[in-house]
């Protein structure tokens, strides 16, 4: 190639722009094996570690001894509490409860006693094994009846809750009120018909296929930490503040992660990785297994109750909620998840009465964490499933009374909150079209329909720079991480746009704390929108500067200047952005540079500290076919439809949206944590623990997107990737249910719980016979 | 000491003599010894196919097999798709299709894919479902790698 073709314009180039999917940028190295993700790094040098736990979710310490373990030739380290400052750094996003190692108690099964460091990581493993931990089993609490027992044991000592908090000697860590409306006044009214059901949602776990991996190393001065971290800037700052190091001395690289789903964004074991480097003064690095990163991070189990009160003409007349979410042992960011994930639990409806009672409920299990969907699927499973029993109990089509409830554009549907920022009728209306909806069905089919909406992020902070290099070519510094939802590919495809440079000659650099600036975070399906937003805005700051030198070059007011896809227009006449730089830029060479800065600050006075920079939607339509021998269910049709504002790249948006999607299908069907009277997770491993494989996938999955360029993101596009996942399992469970004509409400809808649903009871089998 | 085995093999065409330990997988020599690292760890007990490489034309889930039985074998990894820098047409496909995403399960569902087309020149959908069963995608991105495989059997590349 000659050059840039800037501002050519020819279909190859435009297909890169907004709009276009081009190939994914990192594509090719992840296809010919060249992509290194944090295992692959070459780390000849460094030392390796292991994980020392019990096999038991709760025990009091009582000794440590290391010296079997310490007499093997090339053990450098066995390191426990003891070890560490005194007292022993606590840490967590939320609330600072979770000490780097186990300090006197564990608190679940594979909470780690001691790090094990040596020359090679079958030497760590086997010393690891060697290092004796007398204990002493304590009982667990393990599920959410067991936990608010009233002689149920503290989860956690009152002297690591919050100052002053009235429920620290209680297992509830947080409970989240919210509501508008007079329920109880909505309640007491003629003429409702009013549906009470309890459900509950399963406890999964995110199984990225790159187990966590963390490594870390003195750095001169400072530290230098690896970590398959989706918050980069966030592990700078808590290594900052455990180590007490300037931020300038922590260095956090963050190679891309082989999936997150959200189990990646906060700090776990890196402080005790880092502790380890700084006391032998060398390189260390901890790759976990796959069990052990079950027992790192999971998805919240919920349970709920669900009154929600109907009008003759299905109107919702009061919805009242409330949801125990089965945390762990430590806080992590699960009480975050609890909260936003149950503040629009009454749906994208005009409700004008809703009371939700959301608790984090401590428990000696894994910490739970965030997980794709963000604590909302659990009780849209719950609040969807209970609006299809209304429907069921009015006689109404459950369609039909969406449509009715539904919030149109501009509805203060959650009083003041962000007004529906999207035409959703249209999201439901072609799901229903596609599905078929009302159509006449097989025999022992049954068909579901549900809504899902999220929170988008209610903070945030996104700096970048964006440099224009003196060919044309251009350098982008994102802090976002690319986990796969291809992040990398639309600020470059931002860039391309705005800047008129080919795709292949931009460059996406992220995972760098030294050299990328600050990004608040990688959640909240936010990184389009306000990362987006970001590097648009300093791509235009570099169009200012390009404008100015095309005045100063060709003797215009800059007023006769204007920059559209990455054309200069000079009055009548069209440039390149080359023909401008190059001469702009004079004999010296050099290069523009643009900063993007997006700030949603808080606001401390909305009940999530801020209100959503916009909602994720989608629709979700299923057709079921349930074998009434077996029980097994066999979804015909999935058809998945999300309000995105405006797909930057259709592919990469249809792929996260059927990725989502079939991920629901996971914790709808087969996944869940299986629980010993000891409290330790039975099924650890991807032998016991199934996840959707290439034959569990509907016989016919077909995502579709709204496109109205209403969103606040670039060109009107609005965050998306979690919408797919909300609702899958209150659309399958209904068809489920409409397939064999009584309800289940635990999930998964495992073959055998379906079978016994169906043969439990004299209920009659075949398609919508229930409604009669 | 640990007791090492002298094996010699073929990796991606080139002639390998290497001294392993008994008790280590290929995965282990693959990724450690020759420093091959796009054959993934993940489960380590051959049920999620990150790990998959091609010994003597067939799939195996390199974590299962000890080095020492691959004496002799030769051995196609992930590295080796692409010849003289040009991409294989499984992998242009992967790419045009969107079945990469994260990224990490893709050099073994490549490896299956390839094997796969190998021994299926026309293969049905079902077939290839059923052969990428082994191969789990988290990013779900079943339908696109389907697609893949489908279009460079159908000659699409």
């Amino acid at each position: 190639m000659s050059g840039p073709r800037t501002g050519e314009g020819t279909g190859e180039r435009i297909g890169e722009r907004i709009g276009g999917s081009p190939a994914r940028v990192g594509g090719v190295g992840r296809v010919t094996g060249a992509q290194q993700y944090l295992a692959d790094l070459p780390s000849a040098d460094a030392l390796h570690a292991k994980l020392v736990t019990l096999d038991c979710a709760r025990a009091r310490i009582v000794s440590v001894d290391a010296s079997a373990a310490l007499q093997l030739a090339g053990v450098h380290l066995v390191m426990t509490a003891g070890d560490l400052p005194q007292p022993v750094p606590r840490f967590g996003p939320q609330f600072e409860d979770r000490p780097v190692l186990a300090v006197g108690e564990t608190r679940y099964h594979g909470e780690p006693v001691a790090l094990v460091v040596a020359d090679t990581r079958e030497l760590a493993e086997r010393a690891a094994a060697l290092v004796r931990v007398e204990h002493e089993v304590l009982p667990p609490v393990f599920t959410i009846a067991g936990a608010l027992a009233a002689d149920a044991p503290l989860v956690q000592d009152p002297s690591i809750r919050k100052p002053g908090d009235p429920l620290a000697r209680t297992n509830v860590l947080h409970e989240h009120r919210v509501g508008w409306g007079d329920v109880d006044a909505a309640a007491a009214e003629d003429g409702l018909v009013i549906v009470e059901n309890r459900y509950s949602f399963p406890m999964v776990t995110h199984f990225a296929i790159e187990p966590h991996a963390f490594m870390a190393a003195p750095d001169r001065d400072g530290v230098a930490v690896w970590s398959t971290i989706q918050h980069p800037n966030w592990l700078q700052k808590l290594v900052a503040t455990v180590l007490g190091m300037p931020l300038s001395k922590v260095r956090v690289y963050a190679p891309d992660p082989g999936g997150g789903f959200g189990g990646k964004q906060h700090a776990k074991l890196e402080p005790a990785v880092v502790f380890a480097a700084l006391k032998l003064g060398r390189p260390v690095r901890l790759v976990l297994t796959l069990e052990e990163t079950f027992q790192a991070v999971r998805r919240a189990a919920c349970e709920s109750r669900v009154r929600t009160g109907f009008h003759p003409d299905g109107r919702i007349a009061f919805c009242d909620i409330e949801a125990d979410y089965l945390i762990g042992a430590y806080a992590d960011i699960a009480d975050r998840v609890v909260g936003k994930g149950s503040y629009p639990a009454a749906g994208p409806y005009n409700v004008p009465a809703v009371r939700i009672l959301a608790r984090s409920i401590l428990s000696h299990t894994t910490p739970s964490t965030a997980f794709r969907g963000f604590g909302n699927p659990q009780v849209n499973w719950a609040v969807e499933s209970n609006l299809d029993e209304g429907a069921l109990a009015l006689g109404m089509d459950r369609l039909e009374i969406r449509l009715r409830n539904l919030a149109r554009r501009g509805d203060a549907f959650i009083p003041f909150d962000t007004p529906a920022d999207g035409d959703w009728q249209q999201a439901v209306r072609l799901a229903a079209e596609r599905i078929g909806w009302g159509s006449p069905l097989a025999v022992g089919h049954g068909r579901g329909i549900a809504l899902g909406i999220k929170s988008g992020p209610t903070t945030g902070l996104s700096y970048s720079t964006v440099r224009l290099l003196g060919d044309g070519s251009v350098i982008v510094f994102a802090g976002t991480s690319d986990m796969g939802q291809g992040a990398r590919t639309v600020f470059a495809q931002i860039a391309a746009q705005e800047l008129g440079a080919p795709l292949d000659w931009v460059t996406v650099v992220m995972g760098d704390t030294a050299i990328v600036p600050y990004d608040q975070q990688t959640s909240a399906s936010r990184s389009t929108v306000l990362m987006g937003n970001s590097v648009l805005m300093a791509c235009r700051s570099i169009q200012a500067q390009l404008r100015a030198m095309a005045a100063r070059l060709h003797g215009v007011d800059e007023a006769q200047v204007s920059v559209d896809k990455g054309v200069v227009h000079v009055g009548d006449r069209e440039l390149t952005v080359l023909e401008v730089l190059k001469p702009g830029l004079g004999k010296l060479g050099g290069e523009l540079t643009g900063l993007g800065e997006v700030r949603k600050d808080a606001e401390p006075d909305h009940p999530l500290g801020g209100a959503p920079a916009f909602f994720e939607f989608n629709c979700t339509a299923i057709e079921a076919e349930v074998d009434q021998e077996t029980g097994d269910v066999t979804l015909v049709k999935h058809v998945t439809v999300s309000d995105v504002g405006k797909a930057l790249n259709p592919l990469q948006v249809r792929t996260q949206d059927e990725g989502a999607a079939i991920m629901g299908l996971g914790h709808t069907l087969m996944e869940h944590y299986i629980y010993d009277e000891a409290g330790r997770i039975r099924n650890l491993g991807a032998i016991d623990y199934r996840i959707p494989t290439s034959m569990d996938l509907p016989l016919w999955l077909h995502g579709e997107i709204v496109e109205n360029e209403d969103g606040p993101g670039p060109y009107g596009s609005k965050g998306m990737s979690e919408g797919a996942l909300l609702c899958v399992a209150s659309a399958v469970g209904a068809a489920v249910r409409e397939a064999i004509g009584v309800p289940i409400r635990d999930l998964p809808l495992t073959p055998e719980r379906v079978w016994r649903a169906i043969h439990d009871t004299a209920a009659p089998t075949g398609g919508g016979e229930a409604r009669s | 000491m640990v007791e090492t085995f002298p094996i010699e093999v073929t990796v991606n065409g080139r002639r390998r003599t290497l001294e392993v330990a008994g008790h280590h997988s290929l995965l282990d020599v693959i990724r450690d010894d020759l420093g091959l690292t796009g054959a993934k760890e993940c489960c380590l007990v051959g049920e999620c196919g990150a790990c998959t490489v091609m010994m003597d034309g067939r799939t195996v889930d390199s974590c299962l097999v000890l080095a020492v039985e691959v004496d002799g074998a030769e051995l196609t990894t992930v590295e080796g798709l692409a010849t003289d820098g040009k991409l294989a047409p499984i992998q242009e496909a992967f790419l045009d299709k969107g079945a990469v995403q994260c990224g990490f399960c893709i050099p073994g569902q490549l490896m299956s894919a390839q094997a796969l087309l190998a021994e299926h020149e026309h293969p049905t959908l079902a077939e290839v479902q059923e052969g990428m069963a082994g191969n789990l995608c988290r990013c779900g991105c079943y339908q696109q790698i389907t697609d893949a495989i489908l279009a460079v059997a159908e000659g699409e590349r």
